[in-house]
């Protein structure tokens, strides 16, 4: 009994080896293993060379009706998909035990999705959609229109084939290669909520664009209008979760080839699923200058050290973050200290100060935040203590004039006792 | 009782032993007066037990448990570790330099306790020695009441005086098993110094003044009432010499007291320069120059000879000194060498001082001022007896009896201002009170006897009983019966006091407050033991690094028992931290939130008595958090939270109040709740109303832990939302 429980000791111990070691070899920050829920499965072929990107980037992609009845997105209390594709915007639920509440459960336990919707959006997908700080366009039959910037391969019609190029200025997002052509949309435009600082526009509609229904006639002023219509947005949760919502389905087809579609969702889809603009911080380090120990407490006016490794995810490998501008708080309510970070462009950050003449609970706080990456934010925390009784100056070199007047008094006194005393 | 025990003990002896042992008049009294004394002892600690036998050995109260856990610290750590404390588990996240600021007395004094029992091969723990130390010395306190009043007065006068302090509610307050606080000691070390000094004062000696010196530094280092005794030796003095009675033994005496005191006052961190930097410690540097001047007069006087010369002398070097003394002090407390006041000294002599500008103080139960009910509960007869007390000192003067006729009636002034400084007065009171019983007593006795022994000895009446006699040498009629009835009137009064102070003791002073206990509805005692439920959920159940915010009054508890992070505890030294909780509780919820985040709070705790009709609880102390809140933040506005004046939580309520984090935490779930059989559900057994706000929704919070009988409500504070 007792050796079979050594070797599973023994077997558990090398699982976790090796899961570690496996940790350290390069793994992705993301699983590979998406979810893919259409309407039809001829979306399976419509999209794809956008599917086939995806699957040659390593994803491994598993089609379902959404309204399949044995939908699951966890078992046994784990998830079984790191990310959803949601290519199914007219679906009013979903089968199995998906619903609006899994979705957002399964992007707030920090897993990725990708949703489109489409002229023909469900309330389901408009509520995620909601839930996610974006706001389509509540007309049910509204479309974009831009009468100036359409696609100019359909002349003649009603102009809801838009040409977008007005793209976020952000590299992370959009790869470094600048997209040329303008992406082409079809769809329905959307407004971000402004109270949420976490979503983003990708691609805004120009200012000559409307939200409207494009079959009657403009009875009032489209509630939607010119660049305030998102047409393809983002939204990174606080756990790094990563959502793009699109407004049109089609975007991501195979039908605009010439167009600069299959660059921006290629490229977009390497964002979400986090192959691009990752970062983590590892092997956070403080110590006094001089030392190596960290200290469970440092004292008032101490020099002290601190470093911490950022590294990025390139797709393949964690490569080191090179930037000018990470910065270092030591915060106590407030920041009394705030530096930024030397890099020796191998993905250390380092910098040295004196601990502030206060002291209390102080944090080492790092809070990174830049477009498109994921957020860095390290808190740890670390009491100041005042000096020891037997930390100051035994001696203090002004004070020598009152040392010499005390002692000459004692002893003066004492001559002078002695004198009165027995002096006849 | 005393004598009855004695004599049977010498009956029960064979003759020859007995004739052997035959002792002589002043050995018997000796004796009686011994084992009077030691039975006095004994009942001062056992009367303080009743504690213990209805609970359990454990410490009370809220501030006790910080000094518990420093003494825990103390004895795991060594002195050297505890003087430089600094203690990042309170007032997150400023910290407290605990080391520094407190009075180390107490904790010494237990520590030392305790390695003294462990040098006795007695294994026990800190907890039990903690909880003992306080009628330790309430015992030790009698024997120096013993020595006061035989200093002042006649070992009669001392005895009686310790019988009365032994049992006395006004200190039994503060010192039951379990009360292990500053004061446990204090009263014992004031009592101390005052004996030491008087005793200085009447002998003139150097040993005695040095003596009391050294009293004072173990009150200094004991609790910060020590600012009465340095205020009240030299208004003593000063009383002194302007009646006249200024000798070489005064000034021996004050000297050396206070040049020792002070300088060894100083070796106390948390005290350092205050004896020659604050406002309230120049009374006694005033009267030590004053003491010199006087005496460097006098000795001019002396050498002078002259009175007209003496005159002019004594003009001009009254001018100088006063303008010097005046000058200096000016320009100490104008260059803020000499900080002013504080505002408890203010709030000592001005009793609305404290109303109007530090709410702080006021809030605390303990600061209020006394009521008369108060009065008569913990003093009893003492009250009566002692304006008695005090006629026999003014018909004795005498350097004694001026000190302790000042002591008696600042320290009743002082618990008149405030309810706690009783304990205080509580020696004065039972040491005059004491003169009053035994000069009666003697009297009437002497009467007695007098008049029985007349028939045989009135031929050989001599010395001290022919001056006793002297004033009733024509007997009044019936003054034999009056006497006695007299005496009978004093035992039936005196006993009366025991009984009331033993009931006082049992049923209302003994409560650790931490269990509360109540009468069921069959009689038998109900505990609800819902605080330390609460504290060890915290301490099983949540991270260790955990921020638990709290009204402050729970600060010291949530870290001693806890083991938890608070914000801010019952050393109320900083306000503003103080008044951001206070903010934060009368604030909206999302307001609160923000708040909370930013002094990192993972948990809230609420103490709740609407379930059990607890009514100490947060919702009846939350307009002291809105008044300290607000006297920092103007956002928050008390009238807010009242309708035409009133406070109230039922459906009449202001919608700031019934919307408050406070509010919603107190009352969240609680609509469901039937309390009350007949009352509608959401009935509050404190306030006795209906709730104004059953359905409340928390968006920020949630319930984490809600004791067994609602008392305490603890709730976790949720993270940002992931996707807003």
């Amino acid at each position: 009994m007792a050796a079979l429980r050594l070797l599973l000791l023994l077997a558990a111990a090398s699982l976790l080896v090796v899961a570690s070691r496996g940790d350290a070899s390069g793994a992705g920050p993301r699983g590979r293993k998406l979810l893919v829920l259409v309407d039809d499965l001829a979306v399976r072929s419509s999209h794809s060379a956008f599917f086939g990107s995806l699957q040659a980037r390593g994803l491994d992609l598993e089609f379902r009706l959404a309204d399949d009845p044995k939908l699951s997105l966890h078992r046994y209390g784990q998830y079984l998909y790191d990310g959803l594709v949601l290519f199914a915007p007219s679906t009013p639920r979903f089968g199995g035990s998906v619903d609006q509440n899994a979705v957002l459960e399964f992007i707030d336990a920090g897993h990725d999705m990708i949703l489109a919707a489409d002229s023909s959006a469900s309330d389901l997908i408009r509520g995620i959609a909601t839930e996610c700080g974006i706001e389509f366009d509540e007309d049910p039959e509204a479309m974009v229109i831009d009468h100036i910037n359409y696609a100019s391969t359909e002349v003649e019609g009603d102009h809801t084939l838009i040409a977008g190029d007005d793209l976020i200025q952000s590299d992370v997002i959009l790869g470094s290669k600048k997209i040329e052509a303008p992406v082409l949309f079809r769809g329905i435009g959307h407004a971000v909520n402004p109270s949420n600082s976490l979503v983003l526009k990708v691609l805004s509609a120009s200012p000559s664009a409307y939200s409207a229904n494009p079959k009657t006639k403009l009875a009032s002023p489209p509630s939607l209008t010119g660049s305030g219509i998102s047409l393809v947005s983002i939204m990174q949760a606080r756990n790094n979760a990563r959502v793009l919502i699109s407004g049109s389905l089609d975007l991501f087809s195979n039908r605009h080839e010439k167009a600069g579609n299959e660059q921006f969702v290629t490229e977009t889809s390497k964002w979400v699923f986090h192959e691009r603009g990752h970062l983590k911080a590892v092997n956070v380090a403080h110590h006094k200058v001089g030392e190596t120990n960290e200290p469970s407490m440092y004292r008032i006016n101490d020099d002290l050290e601190y470093s911490v490794e950022i590294y990025e995810w390139s797709g393949t490998s964690w490569k080191p973050y090179v930037a000018d501008d990470v910065q270092i708080q030591f915060y106590m309510m407030s920041p009394y200290v705030l530096k930024n970070m030397s890099t020796d462009k191998k993905g250390l950050y380092s910098t040295s100060f004196k601990v502030p003449d206060v002291y209390g609970v102080f944090q080492f706080k790092v809070e990174y935040q830049r477009l498109g990456y994921t957020g860095v934010s390290l808190a740890k925390q670390i009491p100041v203590r005042p000096y020891r009784h037997n930390e100051y100056e035994r001696f203090i070199t002004s004070a020598y004039p009152y040392y010499a007047a005390s002692f000459s008094t004692m002893g003066a006194f004492f001559i002078f006792s002695f004198a009165y005393l027995y002096h006849k | 009782m005393a004598a009855a025990a004695a004599s049977a003990m010498l009956d029960s002896l064979p003759a020859p032993l007995l004739r052997s042992l035959r002792l002589k008049t002043k050995q018997q009294e000796l004796l009686l007066r011994v084992s009077a004394l030691a039975l006095i002892y004994v009942l001062a600690f056992a009367v303080r037990l009743f504690s213990v036998l209805r609970y359990e050995s454990m410490i009370h109260e809220f501030d006790p448990y910080f000094n518990y856990r420093t003494t825990l610290y103390l004895t795991e750590h060594g002195y050297a570790e505890f003087w430089n404390w600094f203690d990042s588990e309170s007032w997150y996240p400023l910290g407290r330099v605990v080391g520094g600021t407190l009075f180390p007395g107490l904790m010494v004094t237990a520590a030392l306790l305790h390695r003294l029992l462990r040098a006795l091969s007695l294994a026990v723990h800190i907890r039990e020695v903690c909880v003992l130390t306080a009628p330790f010395f309430a015992a030790n306190t009698t024997l120096v009441a013993y020595a006061f009043g035989r200093e002042i007065w006649d070992s009669g006068a001392g005895l009686v005086a310790a019988a009365l302090i032994a049992v006395c509610p006004g200190y039994i307050s503060r010192s039951v098993a379990g009360s292990y606080d500053n004061e446990g000691v204090a009263i014992f070390a004031l009592l101390l110094t005052f004996y030491l000094f008087v005793r200085a004062v009447n002998t003139g000696s150097l040993a005695w003044a040095l003596a009391a010196a050294f009293g004072y530094f173990y009150m200094v280092s004991a609790w910060g009432g020590y600012v009465f005794i340095i205020n009240l030796l030299p208004l003593y003095v000063l009383v002194l010499l302007v009646t006249g009675r200024y000798s070489q033994r005064l000034y021996v005496a004050y000297n050396c007291t206070y040049v020792l005191g002070m300088l060894l006052g100083m070796q106390i961190r948390f005290v350092g320069f205050q004896h020659v930097q604050s406002g309230e410690h120049m009374a006694a540097m005033g009267v030590f120059f004053l003491l010199q001047v006087f005496f460097f007069l006098d000795w001019v006087k002396y050498m002078l000879d002259d009175v007209k010369l003496f005159k002019s002398f004594l003009r001009i070097t009254l001018t100088c000194v006063i303008s010097v003394g005046t000058l200096a002090l000016g320009i100490g407390t104008a260059s803020g060498y000499i900080s002013p006041w504080t505002g408890r000294f203010y709030s000592l002599l001005d009793p609305t001082y404290a109303k109007d500008h530090i709410p702080i103080i006021a809030s605390v139960s303990e600061h209020q001022p006394t009521a008369w009910s108060s009065f008569m509960f913990d003093f009893h007869i003492l009250l009566f007896l002692f304006p008695a007390g005090l006629y026999f000192c003014f018909k004795r003067l005498s350097d004694a009896t001026i000190f302790i006729v000042m002591y008696g009636l600042t320290s009743m002034y002082f618990a008149g201002v405030m309810v706690r400084l009783i304990l205080v007065a509580a020696p004065a009171v039972c040491l005059i009170s004491a003169i009053a019983v035994s000069a009666t007593i003697k009297n009437l006795t002497t009467l007695i006897r007098t008049k029985s022994k007349s028939p045989q000895t009135t031929g050989k009446v001599t010395g001290s009983k022919a001056a006793a006699k002297g004033a009733v040498d024509q007997p009044l009629p019936f003054q034999h019966n009056a006497a006695i009835a007299l005496l009978l009137g004093a035992f039936y009064l005196l006993s009366r006091y025991a009984i009331h102070c033993t009931w006082v003791t049992s049923e209302a002073y003994s409560s650790p407050s931490i269990v509360l206990s109540a009468r069921g509805h069959n009689g038998g005692r109900v505990i609800f033991d819902d605080y330390r439920e609460a504290y060890y959920w915290l301490r099983q159940n949540t991270p260790t690094d955990a921020k638990i915010m709290s009204w402050w009054d729970y600060g010291y508890q949530i870290t001693a028992m806890g083991n938890r992070t608070v914000i801010v505890d019952n050393n109320t030294w900083n306000n503003t931290h103080i008044a951001t909780v206070g903010r934060a509780m009368s604030s909206y919820e999302d307001e609160a939130y923000e708040i909370m985040q930013s002094l990192d709070v993972n948990y809230v705790l609420v103490v709740f008595g609407g379930v059990t009709g607890y009514s100490s609880d947060d919702i009846n102390k939350f307009l002291w958090m809105v008044r300290i809140g607000g006297g920092v933040f103007p956002v928050i506005k008390e009238p807010d939270y009242l309708v035409n004046g009133e406070y109230r939580v039922d459906k009449g309520a202001s919608p700031k109040m019934l919307n408050c984090l406070m509010y919603k935490l107190c009352y969240y779930r609680f609509g469901e709740l039937t309390t009350e059989y007949g009352k509608p559900p959401g009935y509050d057994r404190v306030r006795g109303v209906e709730i104004g706000n059953k359905d409340i929704k928390l968006e920020y919070l949630e319930e984490a832990y809600t004791t067994s009988n609602w008392i305490v409500r603890i709730y976790k504070v949720k993270p940002p939302k992931n996707r807003s």
